[in-house]
């Protein structure tokens, strides 16, 4: 049995220690919103925050995250960062088939946190492990930089 | 929250006559359909109990709500945004409230007129502006004329916005709600105007996507995110070379595993059904799998090139032939004459090949996203040996299509193995099976040739490929006698050059390897030949590539318009340094008109930076403009990847590639800047999914060649071809 606390929820799983964040949240919590990609942290589209920290949960064991504060995209909205970013991303249109946006979404969410001022070499590090097949990648950087002026991140 | 814009799984059971005879009989409801506006029209003139089944596309609720059915299905391409505008142009109301429903598989009602559903080749907004205009313009007669009755007023004193109905002497009004009981018994007219383009509100105008706040946060469901009570999950292990078969299994170690319930074996593919889709990947490496690697042991990529190559000199389907320019080239000793390449290329969709399904004795239902309900429902009903009707098939967003979700092998084996689970189960493929075992863009073969006259212009062009016909397969009723493939020679026979013998024609060769419709079809692979070897010319004759370009479009407006307004845009001719280059292609596909410029440098270890992308488009009347903004960015950055990285290799029989770090998609760090501008245009609509990919493959060649002086005969750009001092 692991604890976790996801959203501000602890949630029992009674799972083999090493099955991934991901596959917890998807087939055991049935929260869908983080999405599946690729199995390797190499695209993006599984990314949750770990205390505050960009994490890729496909390759995340649980078990070693016990007393950690895990967010995923349900509950982006709940910091300052995250409402700037959906924000953003609502007035630039960044979206089309939608499947890595919450992953994308995540990512420039943590960006955020650590980074109000990001320059285009910022968002190209922090961004390059997300994969949009779509191409939304001109939007999203024009989203990261209205997101990074939204007052909501005074003071944040 | 714009999940609200989507029914809940539990309301979307309206076309099941059942519920909606009780709609009707309880007036609760108005449904409107428009494929048989005529017959239906006429069947409630005579009474029929049943008048406004089979078709329904529009309804609206007592509660004033308006759904949409959607006969296309939402990718990525804004279908689920300028659909809905189309009816609400006509319907005069907010289109943001309009609600959708994915249509279900029915491909008689939903369907194109020749009746078969699927949302592909750039079309849906082309073959639906008018069947979704209509079907608004309708609905609003029929609610106007229950108004007019109400108040025992002519319709002609009355007018409709905003979801009501107005009256205008006296300025009364009753929202569409409080009218669909009168309604409903009201015939629908047979003789449907639509609105000039001049009173346009909607159409034109940017509206916002109306999916876009359910994928902003997180609660946009798409195939993969099926939730069945009492769901198991499920990977599985196809046969890694290509056409192979299982010869023999040994699952004891697998069985072995925490959370594994059953190993399934089908003919081609091995399954492990566990407790969650961590347990059965598990479960799948624990499988000791003896394969009978079948006829394909020892294909490799270079077989299938050498295929395509030899095929070259085979007849093929000829889809033109002014002034026969074989004739005309072969008389020259003088003529050019090329060989490309294109290469095997794999959708990579972000959401991976699944399908959840629950196969019962005597009835099944499938959860997943296809471009094509009814295909996948019919291909399950025959694999199970059940009727159709007795299959539910429940469609859902597409974490991108690409042409992959055309196709439902995922559905076929979902069911062959949810047939052996108690139960429902889930599907999902691991990102490998879907690069490895995908339905591939095949690899082509294209001889190009001219006959240039003394300034250096073709005076006869001759483009013959070589490679699979996809619309062959997928829907072989589409090969006229002549043989000819249209969506293949796309881009190839209607060049917009004024030439005086133009030759186009197609040999089929399928191949041992199964292939299918790839974002940009035809346009796709012939563009990237053809505006290379355009750019070849221009380079031969020592002219100007745009210049050269321009003098060949005397009599094309609209190519000449976007052609020159990219090279102003892009500042064509501007001094560029050292090993830096411009590349400029022109694209007349899918009916509309293109240009890009691609602007990139290469350093001296031949590693490529794109710079920018200019691209403009005439695709006639826009819809949506935000939507052509974003299809062009989308699809260039689609081609890019490409151009870039793209590229399947077969060894031994198996496909060599397997995940994002060796099928490199473009990533943020290298997406370039891209400038789109789209030309204003009364023209008839164009598609814009697909043509962005076409024309930036080749004015990505083409800037590779100004920068290096290396002309690419097949893509991708390969860093240590292009070394070079600077």
């Amino acid at each position: 049995m692991v604890k976790l606390l996801i959203n501000g929820k602890p949630r029992d799983f009674d799972l083999a220690d090493e099955v991934p964040l991901l596959w917890a949240l998807r087939d055991e919590a049935h929260m869908t919103g983080t999405k599946f990609g690729c199995g390797m942290g190499l695209c993006g589209a599984c990314t949750v925050h770990v205390d505050g920290v960009a994490t890729r949960s496909c390759v995340l064991p649980i078990s070693g995250l016990a007393g950690k504060k895990i967010t995923t995209i349900e509950a982006a909205s709940t910091t300052p960062a995250g409402r700037a970013v959906q924000a953003a991303w609502l007035s630039k249109e960044v979206v089309q088939c939608g499947y890595c946006q919450s992953g994308q979404i995540m990512s420039a969410t943590a960006l955020l946190m650590k980074n109000k001022r990001p320059s285009d070499a910022d968002i190209d590090a922090a961004m390059s492990g997300n994969v949009c097949r779509c191409g939304t990648y001109q939007r999203i950087r024009e989203a990261i930089k209205e997101a990074a002026a939204s007052p909501l991140l005074k003071g944040a | 929250m714009a999940a609200d814009l989507f029914l809940a799984p539990g309301d979307e059971d309206l076309a099941s006559p059942s519920r909606r005879s009780l709609l009707k009989a309880t007036g609760a409801s108005l449904v409107v359909g428009f494929c048989s506006v005529t017959k239906h029209a006429l069947g409630a003139q005579g009474g029929a109990p049943k008048p406004y089944e089979a078709s329904a596309f529009v309804t609206i609720g007592a509660d004033d709500s308006v759904t949409l059915t959607m006969a296309k299905i939402e990718m990525g391409q804004g279908t689920y945004t300028s659909l809905p505008m189309l009816l609400a142009e006509e319907l005069e109301v907010d289109v943001t409230k309009v609600k959708l429903r994915h249509a279900p598989p029915d491909a008689k009602t939903y369907g194109l007129p020749f009746g078969d559903q699927f949302t592909g080749g750039s079309t849906s907004v082309r073959l639906m502006y008018e069947p979704m205009r209509k079907a608004g313009a309708a609905a609003r007669m029929v609610l106007v004329q229950a108004a007019a009755e109400a108040w025992k007023v002519e319709p002609e004193a009355c007018f409709a916005e905003r979801g009501q109905v107005v009256h205008k002497a006296t300025g009364r009004r009753l929202g569409y709600g409080k009218l669909v009981a009168r309604a409903s018994q009201l015939p629908l007219p047979q003789n449907v105007p639509l609105k000039p383009a001049s009173d346009f509100k909607i159409i034109g105008k940017p509206i916002k996507r109306l999916d876009a706040k359910a994928k902003t946060y997180g609660s946009a469901k798409f195939g993969i995110d099926a939730v069945v009570p009492g769901m198991k999950f499920a990977s599985v292990l196809n046969c890694p070379v290509i056409g192979g078969r299982v010869k023999s299994v040994d699952d004891s170690a697998t069985r072995a595993l925490r959370g594994v319930r059953d190993v399934v074996v089908l003919d081609n593919a091995v399954a492990v059904i566990a407790d969650n889709t961590w347990y059965a990947k598990q479960g799948s490496a624990a499988l000791k799998i003896q394969w009978d690697d079948g006829p394909n042991a020892n294909l490799s990529t270079e077989d299938l090139k050498a295929l395509m190559v030899e095929t070259l000199k085979k007849p093929g389907a000829v889809a033109r032939n002014d002034g026969d320019a074989q004739k005309v080239i072969a008389a020259d000793p003088k003529r050019v004459e090329s060989v490309y390449i294109n290469q095997m290329l794999a959708h990579a969709a972000m959401e991976p090949v699944n399908a959840t399904v629950h196969v019962k004795a005597d009835s099944a239902e499938i959860w997943t996203g296809t471009q094509a309900p009814a295909r996948a429902r019919d291909a399950a009903a025959r694999l199970l040996g059940l009727p159709p009707a007795k299959i539910t098939l429940n469609n859902a967003l597409l974490g991108g299509g690409f042409g992959r979700r055309l196709y439902h092998d995922q559905v076929d084996q979902a069911v062959l193995i949810g047939r052996r689970v108690n139960g429902p189960v889930k599907i999902t493929w691991t990102r490998e099976e879907d690069i490895q075992h995908d339905v591939f863009r095949g690899v082509y073969a294209h001889a190009i040739s001219a006959s240039l006259n003394d300034r250096g212009y073709p005076v006869a062009l001759s483009h013959k490929f070589a490679g699979p016909s996809n619309l062959a397969v997928f829907a072989p009723g589409f090969i006229g006698p002549d043989g000819v493939d249209s969506e293949a020679v796309d881009g190839s026979r209607n060049l917009p050059y004024g030439i005086a013998s133009m030759r186009s024609e197609h040999a089929r060769e399928e191949g041992p390897v199964t292939t299918g419709f790839w974002r940009g079809v035809g346009p796709s692979r012939n563009a990237p030949v053809i505006e290379s070897f355009i750019d070849e010319l221009a380079v031969r004759a020592g002219k100007d590539p745009v210049e050269y370009r321009l003098a060949m479009l005397e009599k094309n407006d609209r190519a000449r318009n976007v052609l020159a307004r990219a090279a102003r845009l892009a500042r064509w001719g501007e001094k560029l340094p050292q090993r830096r280059g411009k590349g400029v292609a022109l694209l007349f596909a899918f009916d509309t008109y293109m240009a890009q410029i691609v602007d990139l440098s290469v350093d001296p270890e031949g590693q490529i930076k794109i710079h920018k992308v200019t691209c403009v488009v005439d695709c006639g009347l826009v819809v949506n403009p935000d939507t052509v903004v974003a299809q062009m960015q989308s699809g260039i950055n689609f081609g890019l990847t490409a151009a870039m990285y793209g590229e399947i290799t077969i060894k031994d029989g198996r496909v060599q590639q397997s995940n994002f770090h060796d099928y490199r998609p473009l990533r943020m760090s290298e997406a370039p800047a891209i400038e789109v501008e789209v030309v204003k245009s009364s023209e008839s609509l164009g598609g814009i999914g697909e043509p962005g990919t076409s024309a930036v493959l080749a004015a990505f060649a083409n800037a590779v060649h100004a920068a290096t002086g290396k002309r690419l005969y097949t893509l991708p750009a390969k860093p240590e071809q292009l070394t070079g001092a600077t």
